[in-house]
Order: C-alpha cells, then structure tokens, then sequence
C-alpha cells in the first residue's frame, strides 16, 4: 500500500516535471534562427513576401512570442502535438509508429548492458587481479572506447557481407509477410547488431560500476560475519554481496538510461533502424519543428518513466530507502 | 574460579602464534610469540591499545584474517584440532556452529538489505537440516533469550529499523545459535552508548555462565575488564606483557606498561577544586531551541534541542555529558554560532548573538574556537600543518610573518616541533593530529574553547596526555572551557561543572564534585552506575592492593 502512494507521488511529481521540458523545449527551438516559412520558402526556389505572410500566417508564426507559448502548451496538455507538414500526418501518429522499434531497441541494449554488465564486473570484482579482472577490464576499455557507429560498421562487413549471417539494415524483412514467431525471429535477426553496438559502451560502463561495487561491499563487516557464521564463499556473494552491489548500478542505469536515446539516434542511422532517432534526425534536417518538439517532449516522457522505474526498483531493493 | 580449580583442557590454547603483516606495514609482525590459554567456562579479556595486534588474534582463531595478513608461525589448538592447519571445509563446519563470534560495530555487522531473522536463521540453515519451522521457533526463542523485545515482530525488522544495542543483541544471537564452546567477542560493546554497554554486558555475562561458554573477549577499556573478566592477558605492540587473574592485575599490575596504561585511565571521582572564585558570565544561552525538520513522507521532527539554558563564567570548564542523541554536540555547534537556533538567545559577554547575520559573526567567531572528534577527519590533508594553523589569523588580518611565528610558538605550546609546520596530517598519529587541532583553535586567541569529545578516538594513554594539556593551556591563557563527551571519568577529571544531558534537556547541572557525590536526578544516577569498572572500582578501592 505504502509502496503505491509513493509511487503515485513519484507519478504527480513528474506533471511538473514534463511541463517544464515542453516550455524549455519551445524557447529552445525558438532560439534557432529560421522558421518553417523561410525553410519551405527557401526549398521552393522563389516565395513573394505575400506568400511568406500567408505561410507565417497559417502557422500561427505571426502571432507574438507569449501567445505562441500558450497555444503550444494548450496542445500538449490535450495530447496535440500538431500536424507535421513535411511529412503530411499528425505529429503523434508519426511518432507513435516510430516508438515501438526505438523501445525494443533501447530495452534490449539496456537488458544486455546491465545484465552482462552486472555479471562481468561480478567476475571481476570477485576475482581481483586475477586473470578474470584482466580481462574484464581490457574488454571494458576497449568496449568504452569505440565508438557505436563505427562498431556497427564493422559488426556490418563481420556479420552480414563478410558472413552473411545476419541483415544488414532495417526492421524487418521487406515483402516477407510473416506472421507470429517467424516474425518475431526475423525482428530479432535485424535487432541483433543495432542493439549490441548501442549496447557496448554501456556495458562497459556497468561492468566497472559493478566491479567496484563489489570490491568495495566485499570488505564490509557483514561479509565477515557471514563467514563467521560458516557461510561458503559463493553463498556469501550470491547471498549477500550481489544484492548490496547491485544498487549504484541500478542508480547509474537510471542515469544513463536517457542516454540511450541519444546514443539510439546514431545506431539507427547505420542500420536504418525505423525509429524515433531517425525520424529526429529527419526533423531537424527538415526544419520540422512541430515534429522535434514532439519528439523531444515523448523522449522527455520515456526518460521520466525510466527513471521512476529506477526509483521504484530501487525501493524494492533497498528496504532502508525512505518511501 | 581459580587457577587451582582450573577444569579439563583449555577451550582454545594460543600457542607460539606469529601474525605476519604484509610487506611496507610499520612492523613485520601483528602479534609475536603469543602464548595464551584459555580456561574453560571463563572469560578472557585480551588487552590492548589500537595496533596492538589483539583484533588480530580475534580473526586468526575463526581463520578470518584480512588479505595479505597471514599466521606465520605458532598454533591455535581447539580440541582436537588445530585451527592453523585445518583446512577450509573444517574452519566453515566450525565458524558458528563450535565457535561463535560478536563484531564491534553493530552497525555495519549486519546485511542491511536481508531481514534480521532471516540471518541469524542463516546460522541455522547452514549447520543444521532442521525444518523451516523448527528454524523459526529457534531464532523467535534466541530472540527471547537475548532479552529483545517482541522477537515475532523483531524477526521481520530489518537492520536499519533496529537501534544499535538491538542490532548487538542480534549478533550475540547469531553467534550463540548453535551453543558454541567458544566464543570470540572483538570489542562488542565500544559502538555503543554507556548505558547500553552495561546491559550487554551483563548480559553477555549472563549468557556465558549458563551455558558455560569460554570467551575470548578484545578490548581496549580497563573498566569492561573490570566488568567482565576472569582473566586478564595485556598485548603491547604484538607482545603479551601481562597475563593473570583480573584481580590481581588490576590491583597490582608487574609490568610497567600495564601500570601505565592502568594509571592512564582517570579515576571514577572527582577531584577537589577550588571552590567559588568564579569570573562573571561569559557565554550565556537562554531557552534554546532547535528542531530538526522530518525526513521522506514518513519521517517525524527531531527535537534537538528543548529549552536548554546555561551559564559558562569566565575561567571554568563546563561538561556537557549525555548518551548519544542527547543534543550535547548541537548544543556546542550552536553555541558556537556553527549551527543556527529556531528560538532563543546566546549571549557573548552580553552581546546577543543569536540573530546576527554571517557578516555581522565574523568578529564574535575569533573569540570562540572548536576542536573537533575525530582527527583523522577535522584536518584538512591537503594543507600543510603550518597552513592549517596559520588560516585563521590571515583571515582576521594578521600578516604573514606574524603569523609565521605565532604558528612556531603554538606548536611549541602544544608539544610539537616547530618542523612539524612543514609536514602534512597524515604524517602524525591521533595523538598528534589532535594537538594541532588545538593549536588551530588556539590560534585565534579565544576566549572560550569548545571541545567536541576531543580525546574519545584516542588511546587511553594518549588521551590523558591531550587532558593533560588542555588542562595546561587553559591554566596558562585563562581560557573557558566546553567539554563535551560521553565518557562520565573524563568529565569528572576535567570539569569544574557538569551538565548532564538527555533528549534535548539539561536533566541536571551542578558542581562536578556535588553531582558524584549525590545526583539528584535518576538518569544520572542511572549513567554513573554504567561507567564501566565503576561497580568493581567502588568495591575493591578500599581494599589493601596486594
């Protein structure tokens, strides 16, 4: 019972929160030189002042600063994003389509970044200095090191033309029409590089939070007395350093986890992934403000959400966190 | 029980054991040579002060050494077996189920994530194949037989939600699970508040002559011997000095280092002082008040302080004496103008100072200076000493050269070298590092010093040579004085006054001789009958020393 107020509480917190982004977003985006009208003008090759009037006009571009705001806000707070005239559909249908792909590619590389992340800097932290430390580390430098585009690169030439084990690009196997798992397997075949290089750097990340975390719980006064009371090694991690290690990762996790929205932007362009950091990157290219500021405020949604998982996983880890 | 009726074999038996310490260390050997027999049914306390190697001894028994430190020579015979050469499997079968053992810090010697049943079921789990059930009615009956409260409902709570004498209590559980035949205690009770110490020590006490369990117990403090000892083994610097039956050690000690240390420990009395002959009000506080807003969604306020008035005249030293929680330390940081008060007045020489503002301080704080707990912490290890002492009279305008000398002069009053201005803190020893802590308060000429449980990280011994030094200076500068601490012996050796504190409220305040001889209020009462060794002190003192 307890545990849902608070996270009610979260959830009310994160009204103002979401309300603050959109503001910032707006003046953000109205510190850009250029509007749409001179963008669109520009692309036609001659526009008249009139006919740059009318655009402005029917943009609502004419109106003053303050009252733009407001229409803004008035839309965001009943769901209307706007209408995006580049690509001639409302700007959350457009978003929403390309939300999916973004999610399965960001919870993926999130799952296997904090997994193997967790279980690497586990081996390394246990085993300090030895052989498994070693090579956990040389493999997190080097993981941290490189970056995602060129690993997908590089994944590309290794795995798909050199080998030709898996796609190169995209969601899915154009005009295949499959249908139940074999759909799922054929997404899963193109989700595979996309996710592991967005995945890397992370991982390499959590590996080293993990492994000091580990180190550093392993020579608390619990640990002895656990082998005071007779505990095997391997109970005493299992049974009582991993959970304790566990927590400032899963405090970085939820740090980084807005990162990975960013970093999505990169690896869907090498693999013409058809998700949220395309479409962004389409936007801006096109000067589609109405569509960045849908995309910037549903990003905004997605980071406040992981976050309040974060903050509730971490309630259900930690027993002396004050709810 | 006496050496004449000393039953059956000994419960552990120490024997020629070396403890190497990793190469760079200060010494090669944690503790050299140590012979020790433990009787059977009886308590053995190892003393010593901090690095003497008697922690050591406690993990090498249970084979719990930290990495890199190693037994180098010697045995450890427990029974049949020798716990030096038993191998991994035979120590875990042993570690409590045959041997038992209580940390120092209740603290942190529990898992804070697991609740507090599930680990003391741990021992359970893991050196029996009882059921769940039967599991649970053991760990719901050792909860009782520790004396815890509600042990159904305890046995849900987690550490966090347990205070620090409950969470001992907890230990001790765990460790006399299994009715071990040993039992090693690593100081179990210096975490812990004097009036809680006494409570697990009877306890503990207790629970050791009904089950007839050894002990194996570490400390640092000659009154817990008092306490608790049958016997008595004194460790300095790795080497056992003096081993014998309480009594006789305490009352008459052969080696010099254990006269020394016994010397060190300030009697349980005041001494006479000259009475009257007191300067006017210095530093007055009137109706303070301070509160602590509640913590999270579920937290309540914290009453710090409740009302508290009192007087420190010109010349005296004033004891602020409570258990921790009592608002003793609030009381210093907000007299100090260090922490802000909700209402009330303090007045500095009849100035008020309660409202000022940052800037409006800044020339009351010069006439009143702090020195702090912990000297590890208080100095900064980035600055050189010479800095540490100097920054407070550049601040207030003194030149540079000024204060260079002013500097050698303060260490010298303090018994350093004048080179030590040069050095870093890390390069001294507690001992050292609290001197310059008081150079540094002195440095700004003061009037009042306000000292925070300044000799309670030490060593008994270096701790009545910083007394000893207080005591000097402000004999020689005519300083006033704030003494706060927990430590009931040191504040009848140094105060003129004492005022004993308890949730938020001055409970008692008078002559420091008046409040032995006849407090009036029951907690007082009720902390001086928990001074450690008081009990034994009292009852052999007027004995002949043999």
């Amino acid at each position: 019972m307890r545990r849902w107020i608070y996270a009610g509480g979260r959830l009310a917190l994160a009204v103002p929160v979401l309300f603050s982004i959109a503001v910032l977003n707006f003046f953000l985006i109205h510190l850009a030189p250029g509007d749409p009208a001179s963008v669109m003008a520009g692309e036609g090759g001659s526009a008249t002042p009139e006919y740059m009037a009318m655009l402005r006009h029917k943009f609502g571009l004419d109106q003053s600063l303050p009252l733009q705001l407001w229409h803004y806000v008035v839309n965001v707070a009943t769901l209307d994003l706007g209408y995006s005239f580049r690509n001639d559909e409302p700007v959350l249908t457009l978003i929403l389509d390309r939300l999916g792909p973004t999610l399965l590619l960001m919870g993926t590389a999130f799952v296997i970044s904090v997994g193997a992340g967790i279980l690497l800097g586990l081996l390394a932290g246990t085993g300090r200095n030895s052989w498994r430390d070693g090579a956990s580390s040389i493999l997190a430098l080097l993981a941290s090191a490189t970056p995602s585009f060129w690993l997908g690169l590089m994944l590309i030439v290794l795995l798909s033309i050199r080998l030709g084990w898996l796609p190169t690009s995209g969601y899915e196997t154009i005009g295949s029409f499959y249908e139940g798992r074999a759909y799922a397997l054929d997404v899963g075949r193109h989700l595979i590089m996309p996710a592991l290089s967005l995945a890397l750097f992370y991982l390499a990340l959590y590996t080293r939070v993990m492994r000091a975390s580990v180190i550093e719980q392993m020579n608390m006064d619990y640990v002895v007395t656990a082998r005071a009371k007779g505990q095997t090694e391997l109970g005493i991690i299992f049974g009582h350093i991993l959970r304790n290690a566990l927590l400032p990762v899963v405090t970085m996790a939820g740090v980084q986890a807005g990162n990975l929205i960013g970093g999505s932007v990169i690896v869907e362009s090498v693999f013409g992934w058809p998700g949220i950091g395309t479409l962004a990157f389409a936007a801006l290219q096109g000067r589609d403000l109405n569509l960045l500021l849908g995309i910037f405020l549903v990003s905004a949604c997605v980071v406040v959400a992981i976050n309040l998982m974060v903050d509730l996983a971490y309630v259900a880890l930690d027993p002396r966190m004050d709810m | 029980m006496n050496d004449a009726f000393a039953l059956g074999p000994p419960a552990l038996s120490i024997e020629g054991l070396s403890i190497a310490l990793p190469p760079g260390a200060d010494r090669p050997h944690a503790v050299e040579q140590l012979d020790l027999k433990l009787n059977p049914g009886e308590i053995t306390c190892l003393v010593g002060e901090s690095g003497s190697g008697k922690s050591m001894v406690a993990r090498a028994v249970l084979g719990l050494l930290p990495p890199r430190v190693r037994i180098a020579a010697g045995a450890l015979r427990f029974g049949a077996t020798d716990l030096v050469q038993a191998d991994e499997t035979r120590l875990r079968a042993i570690r409590g189920a045959e041997i038992g053992m209580i940390f120092q810090e209740p603290m942190t010697a529990l898992n804070p994530l697991h609740r507090v049943g599930r680990q003391v079921d741990e021992v359970f789990r893991l050196h029996t194949d009882l059921s769940r059930r039967a599991r649970r009615e053991r760990v719901v009956q050792l909860l009782a037989d520790v004396h815890l409260p509600d042990p159904e409902r305890l046995y849900r709570a987690y550490p966090h939600q347990l205070s620090g004498g409950q969470r001992q209590r907890m230990v001790i559980a765990m460790a006399l699970a299994l009715g071990p035949k040993l039992l090693i205690a690593d100081e179990p009770t210096t975490a812990l508040d004097v009036t809680t110490q006494a409570q697990i020590l009877a306890q503990l006490r207790e629970l050791q002559r009904e089950r007839g369990t050894s002990v194996l117990f570490i400390t640092h403090d000659f009154g817990v011997v008092a306490d608790i000892a049958d016997r008595v083994a004194v460790l300095q610097r790795g080497r056992l000095v003096e081993e014998g039956r309480r009594d006789d050690v305490l009352r008459s000690p052969v080696h010099p280092y254990t006269r020394l240390l016994l010397a060190a420990v300030p009697r349980l009395q005041a001494p006479r002082r000259r009475a009257g002959n007191l300067g006017p009000p210095l530093l007055e506080a009137r109706n303070l008040r301070k509160t602590y807003p509640r913590r999270g969604f579920g937290g309540s306020a914290t009453v710090a302080l409740d009302d508290v008035s009192l007087v420190l005249r010109r010349g005296e030293t004033l004891g602020l004496v409570g258990e921790s929680g009592s608002g003793k330390s609030t009381l210093a940081r907000i007299l100090t103008c260090l922490a802000r008060v909700d209402s009330g007045e303090i007045l500095l020489g009849g100035e008020a100072l309660a409202r000022l503002g940052r800037r409006q301080l800044r020339p009351y704080r010069r006439r009143m200076q702090m020195v702090f707990q912990d000297p590890y912490a208080s100095l900064d290890p980035r600055q050189r000493v010479g800095d540490i002492i100097a920054e407070g009279p550049l601040i207030h305008g003194m030149s540079r050269a000024a204060t260079r000398a002013r500097v050698a002069e303060l260490l010298n009053l303090v018994g350093l070298q004048e080179t030590a201005a040069e050095r870093y803190p890390h390069e001294f020893s507690g001992g050292q590092r609290q001197r310059i802590g008081i150079a540094r308060a002195l440095a700004l000429e003061p009037e009042i010093l306000v000292a925070d449980e300044p000799v309670s990280a030490l060593d008994v011994s270096v701790q009545a040579q910083v007394l000893q030094l207080l005591a000097n200076i402000k004999g020689k500068l005519g300083l006033s004085m704030l003494f706060v601490t927990h430590d009931l012996r040191v504040a009848l050796q140094v105060c003129d006054r004492i005022a004993v504190m308890r949730a938020g409220r001055i409970v008692e305040m008078g002559e420091a001789a008046d409040v032995y001889a006849a407090p009036s209020h029951p907690y007082t009462r009720a902390l001086f009958a928990a001074v450690p060794g008081a009990h034994w002190e009292q009852s052999h003192a007027a004995e002949p020393v043999s």
